[in-house]
């Protein structure tokens, strides 16, 4: 059974701008794949379609072979956004207890799952500190403790590392291949940075714009475990040259703007 | 360590305090300022010691007043903006009459409560605060029910969880701080409000109608004993909603602004 | 976001359009305030309703008699109401405009005073706040016999009544406007030499006029309020504040009248308002902030 599957899956806004038309994609249990295109491909329109935060306007998704909707009420991904989206009057341990909470968890089991989580992201002795009190990059570590905690066997990330600066995002590109490979979870992530898709992914999904269509897959035998060695490796120069060509093929005048690391939703 | 730090930061005020009484009494004594204009310092407190009780009665019953008023306006302001909240449609609509609704002079309206419910019941004077206290509370919390970020909302739909749990979890307490700015903006409302309709008439248990029985009969001391009066109990309600207010939303990093 | 990018409407409204669908609106609005207080009234009567008040003729006039109270002449020598009315509204609406002027420059030099120094934050703003909790009603007289005493004339005092009022939330803003600069943008300024004043002008200030225009909506309405209740004490007669005295004294005679004057105070509560609303709009050419 697939992890997530994506049958002829088209979306119209309101207005008529077409985001998607006909997306086919199949992701497999264990994998991490990356949508990655220009600002306007709707990539991050697909992330929320497969989280039925937004309906399409054709096709169907199913999620561990459960439609879309279905694996929403059955807490089957956790989700990551740009922002962190803490809320602020919650502790770092009670954001993430938050999904624990909503499914009826009690204090006990709460309280140690915070705890192992923690020190996953590796934020032990943060619990009882309020989100204002940490750096972006810690933020984005709680958001993802948070969409961790309750297990999930999809992970939705959408560009969760974005905001950041370069050294925190290595850093933490790092940290989720880590907690991926302990997780045994499926990632789909989103991202405009092709080195952050070759580095972390096992698989390269290449949109185009207007409307939004998968134009390549690129599969990335890069050796697991990765680490910083990887970025230097021969390899992932190639790989990363083949995404780029992909992506310029792919009707790539907005490359340039996409390249300058402004989020889809600033431009 | 910490009570240093408090003291330091209340010095200042004290200073100015003192400075303030010292400067006061210099001078009406200097000038020799007539008691009809300006009573000195140490007589207020003459006639502030000597009447006491008669004071804090006073006093009490026009706090009751605009505790009575604050609660019934502010549970109404409450309750409307999380209706008007509820249906965008209706709050887009209805909140610039609210708005403008707000510019017109309350005050005016006491000589009409009074014809209403009897001038001498607290009742007459607590619908003037309760409507002074609306306005502000309502078009605060409406906005901050509706300043909850989309992401926010998206995530508790990711939890599959329900409008009244997204409502609890993330609408209440992003409004909380929106409410409390407009909770300290309206104690000193109901306060004001109280003291002002009793000068419309009103029961002498009060302290607006003594005030200004006593500025009609020239005891000029003890008008101003119960203005005094009056401005205590106002600090309190005002620094009471504070001391709620950082009970209530104690994640916030402490703002400087004592009166923001 | 992409999805919430791409979901905006495509055209905006004419103008036109909006205008009048705004018309409809307050229409529409009126007529419902209009139909809730004759239903409640016949209601009320009906059914003898003795709580919250009594419901009867006194308590709650037809809204058709106030209007038409505004034509029709108190007494046989007095001229028609609105004519009286408009003329005392004139009287406190200068009260309360020389009270804005005064209360809003006063306000902003105080709290421009403020946001420079912490230490003169600490000890005098705590009585700033305080000073909001004095009954201004209570000390209003006063105030006009002191100034009468150095030969200012009643009206001018009122003002100064107004302006006590006014003052308070414009020093709050200007506080936290002046601070609300990025510091990022104060050093590009440094960067090009500018002196503290340049910074104030050119930088500090425009970022704090949206804080300003906020607080200068809730102080139209302030000064409009400190001119009616400053008239009373001081037995000033040419102003609503002394009309709304005089007709509370035949209230249980002609309700109308009352309600009439209130309803022209209510229109200069919201005209003046509106005056700041129409300025901001001048003045603040940026996306709306919310600044309570």
């Amino acid at each position: 059974m697939s992890a997530v599957s994506i049958k002829n899956v088209s979306k119209e806004f309101k207005g008529g701008t077409k985001a998607l038309e006909d997306i086919d994609l199949e992701i497999e249990q264990r994998e991490f794949v990356s949508l990655i295109g220009p600002s306007g491909c709707g990539k991050s329109t697909l992330l929320r379609i497969v989280g039925d935060l937004i309906e399409p306007t054709s096709g169907g998704v199913t999620v561990n072979g459960k439609p879309a909707r279905q694996a929403r009420h059955d807490h089957d991904y956790g989700i990551v956004f740009q922002d962190p989206v803490l809320y602020d009057w919650r502790t770092v341990a009670r954001n993430i207890a938050l999904p624990l909470e909503l499914a009826g968890w009690d204090r006990n089991r709460r309280s140690q799952r915070v705890d192992e989580m923690l020190d996953l992201v590796e934020l032990r002795g943060f619990g009882e500190h309020h989100p204002w009190q940490l750096s972006g990059g810690m933020q984005q570590r709680v958001s993802i403790a948070r969409a961790l905690s309750f297990d999930p066997a999809l992970l939705l990330m959408d560009e969760p590392f974005g905001a950041l600066d370069e050294m925190t995002r290595e850093r933490l590109n790092a940290e989720l291949l880590r907690i991926w490979q302990a997780s045994e979870s499926t990632i789909v992530f989103v991202t405009h940075s092709i080195a952050e898709a070759v580095f972390l992914s096992t698989r390269v999904v290449v949109m185009s714009s207007r409307p939004g269509r998968v134009s390549k897959l690129i599969p990335i035998d890069l050796s697991q475990p990765r680490s910083a060695a990887t970025r230097e490796d021969p390899r992932f120069f190639e790989l990363a040259t083949e995404v780029r060509e992909a992506l310029h093929m792919g009707g790539g005048y907005d490359m340039p703007l996409a390249a300058t690391g402004l989020s889809e939703g600033a431009t | 360590m910490m009570l240093a730090r408090r003291a330091r930061d209340w010095l200042p005020a004290l200073g100015v305090f003192v400075a303030g009484i010292g400067l006061w009494q210099g001078f009406v004594k200097g000038l020799h300022v007539q008691r009809f204009l300006l009573p000195a310092p140490s007589a207020i407190w003459t006639a502030f010691s000597s009447n006491q009780n008669q004071l804090w009665h006073e006093g009490w019953f026009t706090f009751q007043e605009a505790l009575g008023g604050f609660a019934i306006g502010c549970t109404a302001g409450i309750l409307f903006a999380i209706i008007v909240a509820r249906w965008d449609l209706l709050g887009s609509a209805l909140m610039p009459y609210a708005i403008a609704a707000n510019a017109i002079p309350i005050i005016a309206f006491a000589p009409i409560t009074n014809a209403w419910f009897d001038p001498l019941t607290k009742t007459s004077k607590m619908v003037i605060a309760a409507v002074l206290c609306f306005f502000p509370v309502f078009v605060n919390v409406v906005r901050g029910l509706r300043s909850v970020k989309p992401e926010q909302i998206e995530l508790m739909r990711s939890y599959a969880v329900g409008e009244l749990t997204v409502f609890r979890l993330v609408r209440v307490p992003t409004a909380l701080p929106f409410l409390f700015t407009a909770l300290r903006v309206a104690s000193v409302l109901a306060m004001i409000g109280s003291i002002v309709a009793e000068y419309y008439g009103g029961s002498l248990d009060a302290l607006g109608a003594n005030i200004e029985q006593d500025a009609s009969l020239f005891q000029f001391e003890k008008a101003w004993a119960e203005i005094i009066i009056a401005s205590l109990l106002g600090i309190g309600f005002y620094l009471a909603v504070v001391a709620l207010e950082r009970l209530a939303t104690r994640w916030q990093p402490r703002e400087e602004i004592v009166g923001a | 976001m992409a999805s919430v990018a791409v979901e905006r409407p495509l055209a905006e409204d004419a103008p036109v359009k909006r205008a009048r669908r705004r018309g409809l609106l307050l229409l529409a609005v009126l007529v419902l305030l209009w139909g809730f207080w004759e239903g409640f009234r016949a209601l009320g009567i009906h059914y003898g309703w003795q709580r919250p008040f009594t419901v009867d003729a006194t308590s709650m006039p037809h809204i058709h008699d106030m209007i038409w109270a505004l034509f029709q002449r108190p007494n046989p020598e007095a001229p028609l109401l609105i004519v009286t009315l408009l003329k005392a509204a004139a009287f406190t609406g200068r009260e309360a405009a020389l009270g804005f002027a005064m209360g809003a420059t006063g306000g902003f030099a105080i709290g421009a005073l403020l946001a420079h120094s912490r230490m003169l934050q600490r000890g005098l703003l705590p009585y700033v706040v305080a000073s909001q909790t004095i009954p201004i009603l209570a000390i209003a007289p006063m105030v006009v016999i002191w100034l009468a005493s150095v030969q200012v004339t009643p009206w001018v005092s009122v003002a100064v009544i107004a302006a006590y009022l006014t003052f308070f939330p414009v020093v709050i803003a200007t506080i936290r406007g002046l601070q609300a600069a990025d510091h990022r943008a104060v050093e590009l300024m440094r960067s090009y030499a500018a002196n503290r004043w340049t910074v104030l002008w050119k930088l500090r200030f425009p970022m704090a006029l949206p804080f300003l225009f906020s607080a200068l909506r809730i102080s139209a309405t302030a000064s409009i309020v400190g001119a009616i209740i400053g008239e009373q004490p001081s037995s000033i007669a040419g102003g609503l504040g002394g009309a709304i005295l005089n007709f509370a004294q035949y209230y249980s005679f002609q309700p109308q009248n009352l309600w009439a004057t209130n309803i022209i105070a209510a229109a200069l509560g919201i005209a003046f308002f509106l005056v700041v609303v129409a300025a901001e709009k001048l003045v603040v050419r940026r996306a709306p902030e919310h600044v309570a």
